[in-house]
């Protein structure tokens, strides 16, 4: 069964997280909203999922395609927007080359010396994150994720990296009060994942943001690394989602004692006996 | 006779009252009544508004106590009272209703405030042919990989046992450590 959601309680860069982390392979599909009479578990209107607005592939997590249903997403004319062909060179392959696949005409179109096969490449790449920075904008709208379905053979798909567009999707966020939901406690610490190196391999980051990495440390609480750096609170927040979002830290849980209203240390355990558990535990088999 | 209690929490409508019924010696005294709110009413009928409680008498002399949160908001004040003294708590999700995920998460993090003990989550529902799975789900809710995060089916009673035996092994591990 697909994975379904709606964006607004689960956002494209929580998706593009999950098919990262989880190294998924399928098509994304997002759809236009339709309001139905229903609520959904919150509260909210419940949607259904009305005409298909965007569809977006990845492999072994790694994204390589991505489309919107209103927009010519052909190879001749991303090679015109990217500027390697001139609107009139793009209307006459048109013209000739009405049935070739994308992938037939970057290779007639490169023997032909008409572009280069970094030009094709770079210009689908470019197409493909244009097509995905804009989808980080929709805060609405049913999705699915299929497993397994990919575009056509004849499609060109070119894989990138996931970490850097979740970090450009976390730099355009504009409300506070998402931040504040996922990170709401400034006073908890960061640290860097296992296979830190391999990850940050091929991220590109800020300036401000390697700052913020640099202080990454379990003996930093969020609230000091802005206070160090001179950031706001959503300032902070922003560059930590983002952060987290594409795995290159996390949070540290305290272990320092936790205290209770009046300041006194709550036990870390309950004082319970051992054998007490035990006998819990035969107790339930049991049952 | 000692008492020892667990806490069943978790979204509205995740299954908290079910997941005790499955497994209650007793008729689960619970402080259903049937749900005012037109909102609500279209996910189900009945809504508990205190707390569901539920008894497994282990022998003569020790009773273990499930409480169930009441799922809405406006009841929080008392969890914190609820959550004194338990050995462990239940997180239970709804895994067919993504739109409950982030509430779901903010009643781990405020139990997991309240007292450090251990937990499990529950990946409810996983009958259902929406369910999403649990190796997405703790991406989703980004729960740590320490943390057991077990699929469930509350109305199953095998499957209620095997999560609290997870939780109660997660107990021991911890007082073994020690
Ligand atoms: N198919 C299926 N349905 C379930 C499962 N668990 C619970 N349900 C149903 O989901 C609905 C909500 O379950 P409850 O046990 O009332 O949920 P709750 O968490 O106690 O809800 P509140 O007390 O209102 O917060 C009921 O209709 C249950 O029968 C499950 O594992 N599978
Ligand atoms: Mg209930």
């Amino acid at each position: 069964m697909p994975l379904q959601g709606n964006l607004r309680d689960f956002s494209t860069t929580q998706l593009l997280n999950l098919i990262n982390l989880a190294g998924k392979t399928g098509t994304l599909a997002i759809f236009e909203g339709i309001p139905t009479k229903d609520k959904d578990a919150m509260g909210g209107v419940k949607m259904a999922a009305g005409k298909e607005r965007a569809r977006v592939a990845f492999k072994t997590g790694k994204l390589i395609h991505a489309a919107l249903d209103d927009q010519d997403g052909n190879l001749v004319a991303v090679l015109n927007k990217a500027g390697k062909l001139t609107t009139e060179q793009a209307r006459i392959i048109r013209e000739r080359a009405r049935n070739t696949s994308d992938k037939a005409l970057a290779l007639l179109l490169i023997n032909a010396n008409y572009v280069s096969q970094k030009d094709v490449v770079s210009s689908v790449q470019q197409h493909t994150l244009d097509v995905v920075y804009d989808l980080l904008s929709w805060h609405e709208g049913p999705f699915r994720f299929d497993d397994d379905q990919l575009p056509g053979s004849d499609r060109i798909m070119v894989p990138i990296d996931l970490e850097n567009v979740i970090i450009e999707g976390a730099r355009r966020i504009k409300q506070n009060e998402v931040l504040i939901q996922e990170i709401p406690n400034l006073d908890i610490s960061l640290k860097f994942p296992e296979n830190a190196k391999e990850k940050y391999k091929g991220v590109h980051l800020s300036v401000e943001e390697w700052r913020i990495v640099s202080f990454v440390n379990p003996k930093n609480t969020i609230r000091q690394i802005a206070k160090a750096n001179n950031m706001s609170d959503l300032e902070i927040r922003k560059i930590i989602y983002g952060l987290l979002q594409a795995g290159l830290v996390q949070l540290v849980r305290s272990s320092a004692p936790i205290l209770d209203g009046k300041g006194r240390v709550i036990p870390k355990a309950p004082a319970v006996q051992e054998t007490v558990v035990r006998r819990i535990i035969d107790r339930i088999r049991s049952i | 006779m000692q008492q020892v209690k667990m806490i069943i929490t978790g979204p509205f409508s995740s299954g908290k009252t079910e997941f005790i019924n499955s497994i209650s010696e007793i008729e689960v005294v619970s402080t259903e009544r049937s749900i005012s709110s037109e909102v609500e009413r279209t996910v189900k009928d009945n809504t508990t508004v205190a707390m569901d409680f539920g008894r497994i008498t282990v022998d003569d002399d020790l009773v273990l106590y499930l409480f169930g949160t009441p799922g809405q908001r406006r009841f929080d004040f008392m969890w914190e009272i609820l959550a004194e003294g338990m050995l462990g708590f239940v997180v239970m999700v709804d895994s067919t209703k993504p739109e409950t995920f982030r509430e779901a998460k903010s009643i781990l993090e405020t139990f997991r405030a309240y007292a450090p003990t251990p937990y499990v989550v529950a990946a409810n529902k996983q009958d259902l042919p929406d369910a999403w799975k649990t190796d997405d789900l703790r991406i989703a809710l980004r729960i740590e990989d320490g943390v057991k995060l077990l699929p469930c089916v509350a109305n199953q009673k095998e499957s209620v046992k095997t999560v609290l035996l997870e939780l109660l092994y997660s107990i021991l591990e911890e007082m073994e450590a020690k």
